[in-house]
């Protein structure tokens, strides 16, 4: 049977790949930042999971604002990574897992959450920098496969992070009735704390970033009781994108162990958080 | 007929991308998703007044997009991720935009964000349970 074998989490921002593609990991600036990725590519070389669950939004590179879906899972062989106006070449493909992808989608429907099924999706910096983050060392012919689901984070009305929350649950039924021998990582991407726009720009919050840490750790349901306008004024417009975390989080048990915390601010724009959690049984 | 009032409105220096913002900034953030394509970034930079007016923007708009003027361009609908595909001809990263939401340096908008971080080490340790290398 396939198994959830860990949660990850991390900031998915286009600095980020960037300085991977200029290599400044040794960077001072950078040093500690990715540094603290070490022990998470250590476990995950220990664990050689088979396929990543990739929580991310799309920030205008498959999904334009014409047709925008709360929740739009991958249904594909493969996906691309494309150009997204900036001029960083593209990374290689990715490897999907059709049948999966479908296994979930019929899950989480018959759950009565309505994702909208892809057949084909480009994915952009908040897919490919998580995945670069993680397993960047290695040739992508050895990447483990990748399921994207891409939530809405950047036209409200947005969905909630109880709703992620739940959603991370009918994920964690439809991993967990896969016949398919799998080992499964689940990567909720993005945040912590950023505002990019405005007169407010710039806002970090060390506090409710490290609150969100925990809570997510021991008490999720005080994070599935906020509201995205307490988020947002908190954590910044961008900040918001921490509900994302929930899916991950929905997907493990009630109690968990921290195998991994790791938190440095600012990185360009945002307090940027790392955990590796597992089911504690 | 009237646009919906939110609690988020008050929210200061803040320009919350909903339908009312993305109903009146979509042609803007339409011309802005075409420069995903390299011929696009082409034809737009050799004639910037006739690619916005190929797309529609309103006049406000296109002299914003022509003056790289973002706070404006935020204010008339257009959203930071499509406003850093524009932002891109002006020689401008999203912390250069943030600098200039402010009306500041790019230094000084980067001197911000390590104040609102200054000390985050020292909470990590009495928060404990952090990796620290």
């Amino acid at each position: 049977m396939a198994k959830i074998i860990g949660g990850l989490t991390t900031s998915h921002i286009p600095a980020i790949g960037n300085a991977m593609y200029s290599k400044l990991e040794q960077e001072p600036y950078w040093k500690r930042f990715f540094d603290g990725y070490e022990p998470v590519k250590a476990w995950l070389d220990e664990m050689q999971p088979d396929l990543a669950i990739v929580v991310y939004n799309d920030h205008g590179l498959n999904f334009f604002l014409n047709q925008v879906p709360t929740f739009a899972l991958g249904c594909a062989d493969s996906y691309q990574n494309d150009d997204e106006g900036w001029g960083i070449p593209a990374s290689a493909d990715v490897k999907g897992d059709a049948e999966l992808s479908w296994h979930i989608a019929e899950t989480m429907i018959r759950d009565e959450f309505d994702i909208t099924t892809c057949q084909e999706m480009k994915v952009d910096h908040g897919f490919m920098v998580p995945m670069n983050l993680f397993w960047r060392d290695k040739p992508t012919t050895n990447w483990p496969k990748a399921i994207p689901l891409a939530v809405n984070t950047v036209q409200h009305p947005l969905t909630s992070a109880k709703r992620c929350y739940d959603l991370g649950k009918s994920l964690r039924k439809a991993i967990d009735s896969y016949p398919e021998d799998m080992k499964v990582v689940v990567i909720g991407t993005g945040g912590l704390s950023h505002q990019l726009q405005g007169e407010r720009a710039g806002i970090i919050d060390v506090d409710f970033d490290l609150e969100c840490m925990d809570k997510i750790i021991n008490e999720p349901s005080w994070m599935t009781g906020l509201s995205n306008d307490y988020i947002m004024e908190k954590a910044g417009t961008e900040g918001i994108e921490v509900i994302m975390w929930m899916v991950m989080r929905g997907a493990l048990n009630d109690k968990v162990n921290v195998l991994h915390k790791h938190y440095h601010a600012p990185i360009s724009n945002t307090g940027a958080g790392v955990l590796l959690l597992t089911d504690a049984e | 007929m009237a646009w919906r009032q939110h609690d988020y409105d008050e929210i200061p220096g803040t320009y919350v991308f909903d339908g009312k913002r993305s109903h009146s900034g979509y042609a803007l953030n339409r011309m802005a998703f075409s420069f995903n394509s390299e011929a696009n970034r082409q034809e737009f930079a050799a004639d910037m007044d006739a690619y916005c007016r190929k797309y529609g923007l309103s006049d406000e708009q296109r002299e914003a997009v022509l003056n790289g003027e973002f706070l404006k361009l935020l204010q008339m609908g257009g959203n930071i991720y499509y406003l850093a595909k524009i932002a891109v001809f002006h020689g401008m990263t999203v912390q250069d935009a943030g600098a200039a939401f402010h009306g500041i340096t790019t230094d000084e908008f980067k001197q911000i964000l390590l104040n609102n971080a200054s000390g985050f080490e020292e909470r990590l340790k009495q928060e404990g349970g952090f990796w620290h290398g």
